[in-house]
């Protein structure tokens, strides 16, 4: 495994709710990462999301790690939920918030959002 | 238009027992699809699970950059 790689699994088994999009919170580059991104927020989610953008080796090793294509990925507790259409079928059915508090707690809403640099040195 | 029937050709041949099977060029520019499928195979697998066969079915359009974005709606025949 690459060093980055190694950081995109611990970030995914460490967060619990890892959004994997194009752009940040603050500037969303793509509508289908902005979908994820709602279906979350509207949930009161903590999530931690990471540009895949600045660098396209993130995304490379992501979908190697994940086996799946596309961006965004969302993963609660380290199991990989699925990309927009999902979460957000997942969010109208009542089964997403099932899922996160299964996951993470009943009192898993803090609405807490954190972006994290993949490629900044490490801490 | 071109891309949206290749793709069409795509999914047909992986599922050729669907009861639904639509692509729609969502912005007319030939990249941006939403693609529908309904099939018995779906049945009893996680929606990851029912999305995955569709991304296998469209890897090369994936791969090859002719897919941009991709809306995927899979349903189980009950």
């Amino acid at each position: 495994m690459t060093e980055l790689s190694t950081r995109i699994k611990n970030l995914i088994d460490d967060e619990p709710v890892a959004l994997f999009m194009k752009g940040t919170p603050n500037l969303v580059m793509c509508g289908n990462s902005q979908r994820a991104l709602e279906a979350l927020r509207a949930l009161g989610a903590p999530v931690t999301t990471v540009d895949v953008l600045p660098d396209p080796q993130i995304r490379q090793e992501l979908s190697a790690l994940s086996g799946w294509p596309t961006i965004p990925q969302v993963f609660v507790g380290g199991e990989l939920v699925g990309g927009a259409d999902i979460v957000q079928e997942l969010a109208e059915s009542g089964e997403l918030r099932q899922k996160l508090a299964d996951a993470l707690g009943p009192d898993y809403a803090t609405g807490e959002e954190r972006v994290v640099d993949l490629l900044a040195p490490a801490r | 238009m071109a891309a949206s029937a290749s793709l069409q050709s795509l999914l047909e041949g992986a599922f050729p027992d669907a009861t639904e099977l639509s692509v729609v060029d969502r912005t007319g520019g030939g990249d941006h699809f939403q693609v529908t499928v309904a099939s018995a195979r779906f049945a009893g697998l996680t929606l990851v699970d029912q999305h995955r066969l569709v991304y296998d079915a469209l890897a090369r359009p994936l791969a090859d950059g002719t897919i941009h974005e991709l809306r995927i709606k899979t349903k189980g025949t009950e």
